[in-house]
């Protein structure tokens, strides 16, 4: 039977857990990607562990986790419901809201800095109409981290949609007519019938997006390169830093391994917790 | 089963062993050489160009056959890098000066011998060798001139820059021509580590101690060469949120004609030769000095070549050959590192820029980039992002540099 894994299983042994082995064992070296490496044990995870950017690396990682999840998850429930009644066009939306999915980040990346861009981009132009004088959106400091939020929330929208509305789509109908039948308003029977039954597609949703929340890089590569003065710069952003621009191999996979071990306690946790809250019905 | 599963693991592991064997045993038997070739320097519009290096010195030795890559500046870094950890570098590569120190140390070149040493400009030479020996050779180098838009000079009224100008003419000049209602500026310069230590030479400052272990910029010639950057900014040159320090956004700028002054290097001479205006070029100014910028380019041979002979020929066409120095002043490609003036001479007879003496003339006095053996990048980074704070406002100068000196210290010390 192990044969039937082979095809899976070989791409996992070859793409992953042999650079994972790799990145463990580099990460006990001090290695500039040029000459050959020098061991030094935990030195890389005693500096991370005592450099104050590590900490600001990672709380720019939650801020971004904290901003985009909620957004990203009401903004695709809203259109997996909308898209789950009988409107018209809607083989069209479900295909529209999708197209960002599976479009390159880095084309949505430089769209969004156009869109966004403070002094003549389209959002702050429209703004303007209304009297309002637009952030410096990337330029600002307070600011980069939500522009980024947001260009994410927008792509990954359509993912969630998708999700979700395929969780829609396995609830029996007749349970929601009869909470209709016994008088339940729309708002309840959203959250005492609906969401309840799609805890399943939730619990999905919120492992994999935080997961790739950890893992947040493209976006903030091409949109701000971890600035402006550092104020966006993620776990692996920096990770990407050390190893191509810095020269240190070893301290980058010793982060990698940090976030590896960060984004498998939160999976833990969550697995752990779904009992209290995941309905499998 | 079990047995299976382990089997055919293993006979996918040694296969693609098996496979990657292959393709590193490429030496052919009949005196045939390939030899591999990864560049920046031809991209970008100039890969006709090396092509044509490339052909000529293929016709001179039949036996010898060039493959080239071509990649975008901003990807070189890191691909070579990657390149290198992997065991995957070409036979030849390109590398800059600011970063020929960390190569060499680091053991990834070859010596390079040199039949004919007197056909180098003697200093771009010296520029890469260590310890008396050559580790590479310079393909090319070039400056840094303050570009001007004739036509806007004229209608203001103002004589063109000349090569004895200083910040406080260039200054009062910068002041005169910018017209925001028309969104005409006077004045660009990028707010960056590559402008910082040139103004800072430029200033009689040093950016590095003598034993090149700590910084030397904090101090009032270096807070006044940070003030002269980034004081520009809002004033007579556009903005971070107006797109300021955006790829491209200088030189667009000046084509548009929206800009009076711009400091870049030559390597533009052909993105702007065609502009509906008159525009030339000026040796950039001085304050307590004139000091320019100049950058050169060089190609290395690996040390895990396996063809070091055929390699450092072909590195050598590439430097030194006539076709070379044909290609290049024909074209405007950077300059050839040769030492034969006379050679150079139809480079000065061309037009668009009229004045390119100023070229030369900015050899006179020249500020070479600061290095440093371990974390260059990482100064060069630190150096920006600190300038940028101070632009932007969120720090004064005085607290950008401190910040600067503490951090970059920190980094080149360890």
């Amino acid at each position: 039977m192990l044969v039937f894994l082979l095809p899976s299983a070989i791409p996992l042994a070859l793409f992953v857990l042999g650079p994972m082995v790799a990145a463990a064992w580099i990460s006990l070296t001090e290695w500039n990607l040029l000459a050959p490496a020098t061991w030094v044990g935990l030195d890389n995870y005693a500096k991370l562990l005592t450099d104050p950017g590590t900490a600001d690396v990672f709380l720019h990682t939650a801020m971004y986790i904290v901003g985009y999840l909620p957004l990203v998850y009401v903004g695709g429930l809203a259109i997996a419901l909308a898209l789950n009644t009988a409107l018209r066009g809607r083989t069209l939306l479900r295909g529209v809201y999708f197209l960002p999915v599976i479009t390159s980040w880095i084309v949505v990346a430089l769209v969004w800095r156009w869109l966004l861009n403070p002094s003549n981009g389209v959002v702050n132009t429209v703004l303007g109409f209304f009297g309002i004088e637009g952030p410096g959106w990337w330029s600002d400091p307070a600011w980069a981290m939500p522009s980024i939020i947001l260009a994410s929330a927008w792509k990954d929208v359509g993912f969630v949609m998708v999700i979700l509305l395929a969780g829609l789509q396995a609830i029996d109908p007749e349970l929601v007519d009869a909470a209709r039948v016994d008088g339940a308003g729309w708002w309840r029977r959203l959250f005492s019938v609906t969401l309840p039954l799609l805890s399943p597609a939730t619990f999905f949703v919120v492992v994999i997006s935080l997961i790739n929340g950890f893992q947040v890089f493209d976006q903030v590569y091409a949109m701000t390169g971890g600035g402006p003065g550092g104020a966006s710069q993620v776990v692996v952003q920096q990770i990407y830093d050390l190893t191509f621009r810095y020269g240190s191999a070893g301290e980058a996979s010793a982060l990698s391994w940090l976030l590896f071990l960060v984004i498998l306690a939160v999976t833990v946790v969550q697995i752990r917790g779904q009992r209290r809250w995941v309905n499998y019905g | 089963m079990r047995t299976t599963a382990f089997a055919a693991v293993g006979i996918a592991a040694a296969a693609a062993i098996a496979l990657s064997g292959c393709a590193a045993g490429d030496a052919a038997d009949d005196g045939q050489v390939t030899i591999t070739y990864t560049n920046f320097i031809s991209n970008d519009g100039n890969e006709e160009n090396l092509q044509a290096i490339v052909d000529a010195f293929e016709e001179e030795n039949p036996d010898i056959t060039v493959e080239v890559t071509t990649l975008p500046y901003a990807d070189y870094g890191t691909a070579l890098q990657t390149d290198l950890a992997a065991g995957t570098v070409a036979d030849l590569f390109d590398i800059e000066y600011a970063n020929y120190a960390q190569y060499q140390a680091n053991g990834v070149l070859a010596e390079l011998p040199v039949e004919n040493t007197d056909a180098y400009r003697q200093s771009l030479l010296e520029a890469y060798q260590t310890d008396g020996t050559q580790f590479a050779l310079p393909s090319s180098f070039s400056a840094v001139v303050l570009y001007y838009n004739a036509d806007l000079f004229d209608a203001a009224g103002l004589e063109y820059p000349t090569s004895d100008w200083t910040w406080a003419d260039e200054q009062a000049a910068a002041e005169q021509l910018t017209d925001a209602a028309a969104g005409v500026w006077g004045d660009h310069q990028p707010v960056s580590f590559y402008e910082f230590y040139k103004a800072l030479a430029q200033n009689g400052g040093d950016f590095l101690s003598e034993d090149g272990t700590e910084v030397a910029f904090n101090t009032p010639e270096g807070i006044e060469a940070a003030q002269w950057l980034v004081g520009k900014s809002g004033t007579v040159m556009p903005t971070i949120e107006q797109g300021q320090g955006t790829p491209d956004f200088d030189t667009n700028l000046f084509k548009d004609g929206k800009l009076a002054m711009l400091h870049t290097g030559i390597w533009v001479f052909g993105a702007v030769a065609d502009v509906p205006f008159g525009w030339d070029i000026a040796v950039e100014p001085g304050n307590a000095q004139q000091a320019s910028a100049v950058f050169s380019n060089a190609v290395g041979v690996s040390s895990g070549s396996e063809h070091p002979e055929a390699a450092a020929k072909f590195a050598e066409f590439l430097t030194s050959s006539d076709v070379m120095v044909q290609v290049r002043l024909d074209s405007g490609w950077e300059l050839p590192p040769i030492s034969d003036e006379a050679a150079l001479a139809t480079y000065l007879e061309k037009d668009k820029p009229a004045n390119r003496q100023a070229v030369f003339d900015s050899l006179d006095g020249i500020a070479l980039p600061p290095v440093v053996a371990e974390g260059q990048q990482e100064m060069q980074d630190i150096m920006t992002e600190e300038l940028v704070e101070a632009q932007s406002g969120r720090k004064t100068v005085e607290e950008a540099l401190a910040s600067a000196e503490e951090r970059i210290n920190a980094v080149i010390g360890r």
